[in-house]
């Protein structure tokens, strides 16, 4: 088979962003099976691939790709499934250009130039100009096939020999889904319980329909159930039953938790508990869980004209796109280090600039200005029905400074008498704090024996990702803080394998 | 799943469910909440848990038909199931050692001090119940309340239940009786509306008697993480979902409380017009 030594990507094909700021269907619409195809042929099928150790679930990437060049999409997805129970929502959401593809022997090449007719471009020394290559597509291959699989496969059920053991799995989020579908693989009796009505974790209440429709997420939890694992919703472990009630009256021999990290952070500044100011969690949960973007929905939500979002990760670049799909015409990117610090993802960092979010960097929150005009009274003659509301938030210019800890630039504030425009007001009806969250104290709080570290992190042994605790193991943002869905996903699936010896052992 | 099993009608605008959840019934404690939905895609409501029969499995709440969500609630009946039920949510209120209590209930915050005065009771406590209404057709649990209390004092802003006054004049007139006297108040709990509460913390700082709130922001998850019911409690950020509902009255900033609470109200007014007008119409 002839390779494509193409340098650069298939690119995806997006909803035009004039378009898509207005709506909440999904930006990338995916590869055809003809560009698939096309990219997979990119693929040299390395005999020591560095793809595959940079997928924290270790898929057999070059094996998965090259069914894909023959055009064989179904084994394409059984290879993708050996390792991965959520390659729709992986192909999606992953980070690839810092995992898998960032080790693509394709990036690291240089190869010549070429002209439309394939001619080689050469300088005025008659050398070929040199393009740096680009990775192989893996994610957006690995989306197609799951997405083939989901549009053509037959539903099947598949054949388990069940073991008889019961594990419960805590959190129905990345960690929580990947650690039960291998243990359910394995034939052990799962039951996961989630907290909220519906199973998904930040999947469904987190990332933003656009980005990750929700029809898929539930779509590969139907696929769990098939399997045989039961899925409890309305469950808050630690106020309706507690592990210990689990282990010892439920008859469940080991415990994974994967309750995420869901506690919000503010900013700690005045005026932060005015009207109109959400934290991001707030204002996704109540935009993607409680779908207050359908007009009909029971769950309100503001539609405000000026939004200022904090914070730079991947969670602000949804809190920034998605007020502006809701009618905003403005939205600001307030974020204290600078553009090469931003945590986001690249890729989410452009659509957002594409779809005019403004990036006003180096800048730090010290007030958020609220409406004191009137009376609260709706009784008063001088009633205004905005009193309370957010109507700025006044910030101060940062410059950089040594890297800390996390290795990024520190900001330093940037004084008056060094700019006396360093502070100055940015006028918003709307504010949305997305700097970050921590792990919910509840399991802690409400379980002997486990321990967590200073910033509310369960602490785990870190070779099989047993807690503190007998029988019980944890992964994913519970035990890492925020982290990526892949990354909780590889430690679900090491949990898992961790519990499938725990068990086997006793 | 959740069946409600009673539909009561206290008032004309208040209703007592009694509802089959097993798991929530056989860990309830006072002072602690559920969140429901009434139908898929419903909006989360959270409600005080106001009893429960963990033999039954049954846990009581008692609503107030303000709102869309609340009357779309009030469209089921005996039999139905409500879509999801999740709790007990928060903390429970702490309620061991105190001797001599006065439970002091607002309209429809009687139904959540209500459970208060009856554990209180049953713990041997000296209760003397304070509940207040804008009239007698207004009343509710008149009967319970007799029942829990040593003493029941009632007040209506119009005289035509009990005194006439709000619920401080009771309060402020009994902790004067008290004064000096072996049976003097050791906490006041107050629950109803945040004016209300804001008053009796007003009086009570005034004898310096400590003096518990029970707050009702508005919520989503109930489990700490949307941030929504955040309060500032002495200065600090709280969240009500997983720091309460109660609260040290001394320390709640009242006026930021009664202030995110509007931020949806012409939202909510037009939703519940809506629905009235839907309901006019189907009849």
């Amino acid at each position: 088979m002839a390779f494509n030594m193409r340098p650069t990507k298939n690119p995806m094909p997006t909803q035009a962003p004039e378009i898509r700021k207005h709506n909440f269907d999904e930006v990338a619409i995916g590869y055809t099976q003809e560009m698939a195809i096309d990219e997979a042929k990119r693929c040299l099928n390395c005999k020591n691939p560095g793809c595959v150790p940079g997928c924290p679930v270790h898929i057999n990437i070059p094996a998965f790709i090259a069914k894909v060049a023959e055009g064989e999409f179904e084994a394409a997805y059984q290879i993708i499934s050996e390792s991965s129970s959520l390659p729709a929502v992986c192909g999606r959401v992953c980070p690839q250009e810092t995992q898998c593809e960032e080790h693509c022997i394709r990036a690291l090449q240089k190869l010549p130039k070429k002209d439309e007719n394939g001619a080689m471009i050469k300088d005025e020394n008659g050398k070929p100009v040199m393009v740096q290559g680009e990775a192989v597509g893996i994610g957006r291959l690995e989306r197609f096939v799951a997405d083939y699989h989901r549009e053509h496969a037959a539903v099947a059920v598949p054949e388990i020999q069940k073991n008889g053991h019961k594990v419960a799995v805590l959190g129905s989020g990345p960690s929580g889904l990947a650690c039960a579908y291998d243990l359910a693989k394995w034939g052990y009796d799962v039951t996961i319980f989630e907290a909220l009505h519906v199973a998904g974790g930040v999947l469904m209440y987190g990332i933003p329909e656009f980005r990750l429709p929700k029809a898929i997420v539930q779509n590969e939890i139907e696929g769990l159930k098939r399997m045989g694992v039961k899925i409890m919703t309305n469950m808050v472990v630690g106020r309706v039953i507690s592990i210990d009630e689990l282990m010892e009256q439920e008859g469940f021999e080991a415990c994974f938790v994967g309750t995420g990290a869901g506690l919000p952070r503010f900013l700690g500044i005045p005026g932060e508990n005015a009207k109109g100011v959400y934290s991001a969690n707030e204002f996704l949960t109540r935009v993607n869980l409680m779908k207050a973007y359908q007009n009909d929905s029971s769950t309100p939500i503001q539609h405000a004209h000026n939004v200022i979002v904090v914070g730079g990760g991947n969670v602000a670049m949804d809190a920034l796109r998605t007020p502006l799909r809701l009618g905003a015409e403005h939205v600001t990117c307030v974020y204290r280090r600078s553009k090469e610090e931003l945590p986001a993802r690249k890729e989410e960092i452009e659509h957002a600039e594409e779809e005019g979010v403004v990036f006003d960097l180096l800048r730090n929150p010290v007030k958020i200005l609220e409406d004191r005009t009137g009376s609260p009274s709706p009784r008063s003659p001088e009633y205004n029905p905005n009193y309370g509301n957010v109507i700025g938030m006044k910030v101060q210019k940062q410059k950089l400074g040594e890297p800390d800890a996390s290795g990024r630039r520190r900001p330093i504030p940037v004084t008056v008498e060094e700019d006396p425009d360093a502070i100055y007001t940015i006028p918003c009806d709307c504010v949305i704090i997305a700097i970050g969250t921590s792990p919910n104290p509840l399991i802690k709080d409400t379980t002997p024996g486990i321990e967590t570290n200073k910033h509310g992190c369960l602490i785990v042994n870190e070779e099989n990702n047993e807690t503190t605790k007998d029988g019980v193991f944890a992964g994913g943002d519970a035990v890492t803080g925020a982290a990526t869905v892949i990354l909780a996903m590889g430690a679900g699936r090491k949990a898992a394998k961790s519990i499938h010896e725990y068990i086997q052992a006793k | 799943m959740f069946k409600i099993v009673k539909k009561e009608v206290l008032n004309p605008t208040i209703v007592r469910l009694v509802v089959e959840a097993p798991y929530v019934a056989k860990k309830a404690k006072p002072g602690q909440f559920i969140i429901l939905r009434a139908y898929q895609d419903s909006e989360r409501l959270p409600f005080t848990i106001a009893g429960e029969d963990p033999e039954q499995g049954t846990v009581t709440i008692i609503y107030q038909i303000v709102g869309a969500g609340t009357l779309e609630l009030n469209q089921l009946n005996e039999g139905d199931e409500l879509s999801d039920f999740v709790g007990p949510l928060g903390r429970p209120s702490e309620l061991e050692g105190l001797k001599h209590v006065a439970i002091v209930g607002g309209g429809a915050g009687c139904a959540i001090a209500y459970p208060l005065a009856h554990k209180l009771h049953e713990l041997n406590a000296d209760v003397c119940s304070i509940a207040g209404f804008r009239n007698k057709d207004l009343v509710i649990l008149e009967k319970e309340f007799e029942e829990a209390s040593q003493k029941f004092i009632k007040m209506s802003d119009d005289g035509t239940w009990g005194e006439q006054g709000f619920v401080t004049v009771g309060l402020e007139n009994e902790i004067l009786a008290r004064q000096g006297k072996e049976n003097q108040f050791d906490e006041v709990i107050a629950i109803g509306p945040i004016i209300m509460m804001k008053n009796v913390v007003a009086v009570a700082k005034k004898y310096n008697i400590p003096c518990i709130v029970s707050m009702n922001p508005i919520m989503i998850d109930g489990t700490g993480m949307c941030g929504c019911c955040r309060l500032l409690v002495g200065g600090k950020l709280k969240f009500a979902c997983v720091d309460g509902p109660d609260f040290d009255g001394y320390e709640v900033d009242f006026d930021s409380a009664a202030e995110r609470n509007t931020m949806y109200r012409d939202w909510e007014r037009t939703k519940y017009e809506e629905g009235c007008n839907l309901l006019k119409e189907a009849k």
